[in-house]
C-alpha cells in the first residue's frame, strides 16, 4: 500500500525484559525529505534506530514485533550490514572516526579502491595496491557534495573542529554507493550555533540530491525550520504523523509532553506548610559546576523553606549538574547559602555538616557501597558526619553493632526494603530496594534539606509510589526542605510546588505543576514564545 | 543439593581444589609414615610465621590500593630495624648486662625501629599510589622489586661490628643470612631456646605436648595482630578506609577525603609488613637479607587470595584459611614427594605454579577497569 514510502516501519513493538519500550509505532519516510524523530529522553527513539539498523541487542533480547517496508518490500533487517545493503546509514552523535588518519583514509575505510599487484594475486585481495589517486578523488567529490570544499582530503582528523569531524562522517555516509536513507543522531547537539546552521544546510542539500534524512532532536526549533514531516513518540506509543507546514511549535510540544497527570501521591496528606519568601532554605548566587557533560553556568535561584522544589529538563542540560555540584563531586564557583549561611563546597562534605543530604542519581557508581552490607550502607554517612552508632572504648571509638542494627531494621521497616536482612549485600537486591536503602542513608543524617536526583530511575512503579510518597511525608510531617531532580515530568508536577526547567546550564523558567502542558513542552525544548491557553 | 551448591559457591572452586589437595597430602604423609605431629607442628608453625605478612595485605586491599606486592618495602624496615637493634644490642653489650631480657630489648627495639621506619615509607609510598590510581598493582610490584635493589646496596654498605651480622674478614657488608640464636630467634615459638634463655615462669611461651611444639607466644601474638585488625576495620577511621577502598565517590561524597584514606592504609600495610618480617625471622631464626624478599609479596598475594579475598574486599579470616592452606601444601608436600619422586626442587616448582597460578586466577576474575 505504502508505495509512496522509502521506509515505512509498521506497527514495531518491542520488549526489553517484560518492560514494554516501543508499542505499535509507526514510521513512514518519503524518498527525499527530512522526517524529524522526536520524543522525550525515554520516548523510544534509540530502539526504534536499533530496530531499523538490526543491531544485536535487539535480536539477543527476543527480537521485535512488526514489520520493515522498504520501497513497499517487506525487508527483514536482522543485521547492521544488511541495514548498510538496504542502503541505511547512520550519522552518529559521537563521531566514529580514527583521529590519526586522514579525511580520504577516514572516509573510505573498510571500502579502499586497490590495484591488483603480484602479491595480491598469490594472497588475495588483502595485499593489493592503494589507489590513493581514485580514493582521493572519491572523496573530494562527497565533500564537494555536501558543500565542504573547505575541508582538504589530505588533512588529518585529529585537531579539526568538531564541526568538520561531524561534516567528515557525513561525506562518508555519502560516498557510499546506494545510499538512499540516512539517520541524523542529535547532530546538533556538539556543535557551536554557527555549525549547526551549516548542518542544516546541509541536511536540506543532502534531501535535495533525493536522499532522505530521519533528523533525531531535542530542538524543535532546527525541527520547524528544516523539517518537511515529523513523527512524534512519546512513552514508547506513536502519537502523530504530521506535517511541519500543518502544525505549530506549541502544538508539538504538547503532543510530546501531552498526558494525565496520575496523582502519584495520595493528596490525604494535611497540607499545613506556610511558604514565606522571607525563609529561605537554599539560595544559588551565580552558581557555576564544572560537570563534564551537565554543565551549570551562573544559576540563580531561591528555595524556600518546606517547599518542595523540582529541577527539571532535558538530558545534557544542566540540571544533574546541580545535585553533584552541591554533593562536592566536582568544582563549583559562586555562592550557595544554606539558611543564610555560605557554603564552601570546595570543603569535603561541607554540604553534609550544613544537614544537607542526597540521593545520587547513580545509584551504583555514587549512591552504594555494593560490596557492603545494608547495614553498612545506610549507617556510613551518619557515622562519619555525626559520630552516630559508635560507642567509645577506651581511646578509640567502635562501631556500634547493636544500635547500628537496630535502626537499620527500623528503616527497612519503614521503606519496605525487601531483604533477607541487615547483613545482606546491597549488590545483590533489586533496583528498586537499593533506591531505598539510598533514601535511608540520607534519612539518616537527618537533614533540614534533602536533594534527590533522578529518584524513580530504573526502579518498578511499587517502589516508585514509595519513595515519592516518603519524600512528600518526610516534608509535610519533619518540615524536610526538598529538592527534586527529575527527568519525569510527571513525577516534579505531581509532587512539587515549583519546578524549575533547566536549558543549558540555566534556569529557563521556574513554572508551577499546573502550568499547561505546552508551555512545559516549549521551556524543556528552550523555546521562548508566549503561549495563549 | 541446594545447600551443597550454595557451599560450593562460597568455597569457591580454588580454594575447594587446594582444600582438598591439602586435606590429600596430609592423608599421604600419614600413610607414607611420616609422623603426623611433626607434620602438624610445622604446618603450625610456618602458618603463624607468614601470617603477619599475609595480614599486612588487607589494609591494602580494603583501603583501595588492591593487592599489596610493594609490602617488600615494610620487610626491608623490618630488616633495617632487626639490624640495628642488634647491632645496639652488641655494641651496649645488652646480653651481659640485662641477661635474658636481652632478646625481648633488641626484639621490642628491632619492632620499634621497623615500625617507625615502616611508617615513614608508608606515607611516601601511599602519596605515590594516589599519583598512578588505577595501575597500583603495577606500581607496587615496581616498587617491591626496586626497594630491594636498593636495600642490596643499603646491606653491603653498612660496617657494622657485630660478626653474627657482618662478613667475616672485610670490615664491610653484612651477610646474605645472619643467625639469630644468639638474639631474639625462636623467643615466642622455640621450647628449646625458651627453656635455655628465660625463667622458668616464662617456659610457657613455647612448649611440647605430644610432640606436638605448641608455640603459644606466638600464636597469641599472631591473634592479637588479627583481631587489632579487627578491631580497627570496625572503628570510625577503619570504616571510612574500607568505603575509600570499596566506592571512592561514595566516601568522596560522605565528606571523607579517600587520598587521605588510601595513604593511611597503605602506611598500616606497610608496618604490618615490617612486623610480619621480624616475626617470620623470630620463628626462622634467621634474618635474611639480599634478595631473600624479593618474592615474599607474591607469596603474601597468593595466599591472601587463596584464602577468599578478592582485589577490592578482604577479611581476617581470608588471611587465616590462605595462610594455612598455601603454606600448609608447601610443607607437607615437601616431604611426601621426595618419597613418591626424587626431585629435589618440585616443592618449589610447585610454590611457583601454586602463588603464580592463584593470582592469575584471581586477576582474571575481576571485572575490567575495576582493579
Amino acid at each position: 500500500m505504502d508505495e509512496q514510502y522509502l521506509l515505512s516501519m509498521n506497527n514495531i513493538s518491542k520488549e526489553y525484559f517484560g518492560n514494554r519500550v516501543l508499542k505499535g509505532v509507526n514510521l513512514q519516510v518519503k524518498p527525499g525529505e527530512i522526517h524529524a524523530l522526536v520524543g522525550e529522553n525515554g520516548a523510544g527513539k534509540s530502539t526504534l534506530m536499533n530496530i531499523l539498523f538490526g543491531m544485536p541487542v535487539i535480536f539477543s533480547t527476543g527480537g521485535f514485533e512488526g514489520e520493515i517496508q522498504i520501497n513497499g518490500e517487506p525487508t527483514p533487517i536482522e543485521s547492521p550490514h544488511k541495514a548498510m545493503d538496504c542502503g541505511i546509514g547512520m550519522v552518529h552523535q559521537e563521531f566514529m572516526l580514527i583521529p590519526e588518519f586522514n579525511v580520504t583514509e577516514n572516509i573510505k575505510l573498510g571500502r579502499e579502491i586497490g590495484e591488483t599487484t603480484a602479491l595480491s594475486r598469490i594472497f588475495g585481495k588483502s595485499l593489493e595496491m592503494l589507489n590513493w589517486h581514485k580514493m582521493n578523488r572519491d572523496a573530494r567529490a562527497s565533500l564537494d557534495s555536501i558543500g565542504m570544499s573547505n575541508i582538504e582530503e589530505y588533512a588529518k582528523i585529529a585537531g579539526m573542529p568538531i564541526g568538520y569531524k561531524q561534516f567528515v562522517e557525513i561525506a562518508r555516509e555519502i560516498d557510499k554507493t546506494g545510499i538512499k536513507l540516512l539517520v541524523f543522531d542529535e547532530p546538533t547537539a556538539v556543535l557551536t550555533e554557527g555549525e549547526a546552521d551549516r548542518l542544516l544546510e546541509i541536511m536540506r542539500l543532502i534531501s535535495s540530491k533525493g536522499i532522505a534524512i530521519i533528523f533525531i532532536t531535542h530542538r524543535l526549533t532546527e525541527v520547524m525550520a528544516v523539517a518537511d514531516s515529523m513523527t512524534i513518540l512519546r512513552d514508547g506509543e506513536f502519537v502523530a504523523r504530521e506535517e511541519v507546514k500543518n502544525i505549530s511549535l506549541a502544538r508539538i510540544a504538547e503532543l510530546m509532553i501531552g498526558r494525565q497527570i496520575d496523582k502519584l501521591v495520595d493528596e490525604s496528606v494535611l497540607e499545613t506548610r506556610e511558604l514565606s519568601e522571607d525563609r529561605i532554605a537554599l539560595e544559588f548566587e551565580d552558581w557555576s559546576v564544572d560537570m563534564p557533560g551537565e554543565i551549570v553556568k551562573g544559576m540563580n535561584v531561591k528555595i524556600l523553606e518546606g517547599e518542595i522544589f523540582g529541577f527539571g529538563g532535558l538530558a545534557g542540560q544542566g540540571k544533574i549538574g546541580i545535585a553533584n555540584g552541591i554533593m562536592g563531586l566536582f568544582e563549583t564557583q559562586g555562592d550557595v547559602y544554606a539558611f543564610g549561611k555560605r557554603l564552601d563546597l570546595s570543603k569535603l562534605g561541607e554540604a553534609l555538616r550544613n544537614d544537607i543530604a542526597f540521593v545520587s542519581e547513580d545509584r551504583r557508581g555514587v549512591g552504594l557501597l555494593l560490596g557492603e552490607s545494608i547495614e553498612r550502607n545506610i549507617t556510613f554517612s551518619a557515622m562519619q558526619i555525626k559520630d552516630e552508632f559508635l560507642k567509645r572504648i577506651g581511646f578509640i571509638k567502635i562501631l556500634d553493632k547493636a544500635k547500628a542494627d537496630q535502626h537499620t531494621r527500623d528503616m527497612i521497616e519503614l521503606l519496605d526494603i525487601r531483604c533477607t536482612g541487615p547483613s545482606q549485600v546491597v549488590g545483590s537486591l533489586s533496583g528498586g530496594n537499593q533506591q531505598k536503602v539510598c533514601l535511608a542513608r540520607a534519612i539518616t543524617m537527618k537533614p533540614k534539606i534533602l536533594v534527590v536526583s533522578e529518584p524513580t530511575r530504573g526502579i518498578d512503579i511499587g517502589a516508585k509510589k514509595l519513595v515519592l510518597e516518603h519524600l512528600t511525608k518526610m516534608n509535610r510531617e519533619h518540615g524536610t526542605t526538598i529538592v527534586m531532580i527529575s527527568s519525569e515530568l510527571v513525577e516534579l508536577r505531581s509532587l512539587c510546588d515549583r519546578i524549575a526547567i533547566v536549558s543549558e546550564g540555566n534556569v529557563f523558567s521556574i513554572m508551577r505543576p499546573d502550568d499547561s502542558d505546552a508551555a512545559f513542552g516549549l521551556a524543556m525544548a528552550g523555546v521562548r514564545e508566549e503561549v495563549s491557553a | 543439593m541446594k545447600t551443597i551448591k550454595t557451599i560450593y559457591e562460597n568455597i569457591g572452586l580454588p580454594r575447594l581444589i587446594i582444600g582438598l589437595f591439602f586435606i590429600f597430602l596430609i592423608v599421604a604423609s600419614i600413610a607414607l609414615g611420616f609422623s603426623s605431629a611433626a607434620i602438624f607442628s610445622d604446618v603450625l608453625r610456618r602458618w603463624l610465621m607468614y601470617g603477619t605478612l599475609v595480614l599486612a595485605m588487607v589494609p591494602g586491599i580494603q583501603s583501595g590500593i588492591g593487592l599489596n606486592f610493594g609490602v617488600s618495602l615494610g620487610i626491608s624496615a623490618g630488616l633495617l630495624g632487626s639490624v640495628l637493634a642488634m647491632e645496639i644490642s652488641f655494641v651496649r653489650d645488652w646480653p651481659q648486662i640485662l641477661g635474658a631480657g636481652a632478646p625481648w630489648a633488641t626484639l621490642l627495639l628491632a619492632l620499634l625501629f621497623g615500625v617507625v621506619m615502616a611508617a615513614f615509607l608508608g606515607i611516601v609510598y601511599g602519596l605515590l599510589l594516589n599519583r598512578v590510581k588505577g595501575s597500583e598493582m603495577t606500581v607496587s610490584t615496581y616498587v617491591g622489586f626496586s626497594v630491594i635493589a636498593f636495600m642490596n646496596i643499603v646491606w653491603l654498605s653498612l660496617a657494622f661490628k657485630n660478626g653474627e651480622l657482618s662478613w667475616p674478614l672485610q670490615g664491610q657488608g653484612l651477610r646474605n643470612t645472619a643467625s639469630l640464636a644468639g638474639s631474639f630467634g625462636g623467643l615466642l615459638s622455640n621450647p628449646d631456646t625458651v627453656k635455655a634463655t628465660q625463667p622458668p615462669w616464662l617456659h610457657w611461651l613455647a612448649f611440647k605436648v605430644g610432640g606436638v611444639t605448641v608455640p603459644l607466644g606466638l600464636i597469641l601474638l599472631f591473634a592479637l595482630l588479627c583481631f587489632l585488625v579487627w578491631l580497627f576495620f570496625r572503628s570510625k577511621l577503619g570504616i571510612a578506609m574500607s568505603g575509600a577502598g570499596e566506592n571512592e565517590l561514595f566516601t568522596l561524597s560522605s565528606g571523607i577525603n579517600v587520598d587521605q584514606k588510601r595513604i593511611q592504609g597503605t602506611a598500616i600495610s606497610t608496618i604490618l609488613g615490617a612486623v610480619g618480617i621480624i616475626l617470620y625471622a623470630q620463628t626462622y631464626g634467621f634474618l635474611q637479607l639480599y634478595n631473600a624478599p624479593l618474592m615474599m609479596g607474591f607469596a603474601s598475594v597468593a595466599s591472601i587470595l587463596i584464602g577468599g579475598a578478592s582485589v577490592k574486599r578482604a577479611k581476617i579470616s581470608h588471611v587465616l584459611i590462605g595462610t594455612l592452606l598455601f603454606q600448609g601444601i608447601l610443607v607437607t608436600a615437601l616431604p611426601v614427594v621426595n618419597e613418591v619422586i626424587e626431585i629435589g626442587t618440585l616443592p618449589e616448582v610447585l610454590r611457583i605454579i601454586i602463588s603464580n597460578g592463584i593470582i592469575l586466577y584471581a586477576l582474571s576474575k575481576t571485572k575490567g577497569g575495576n582493579v
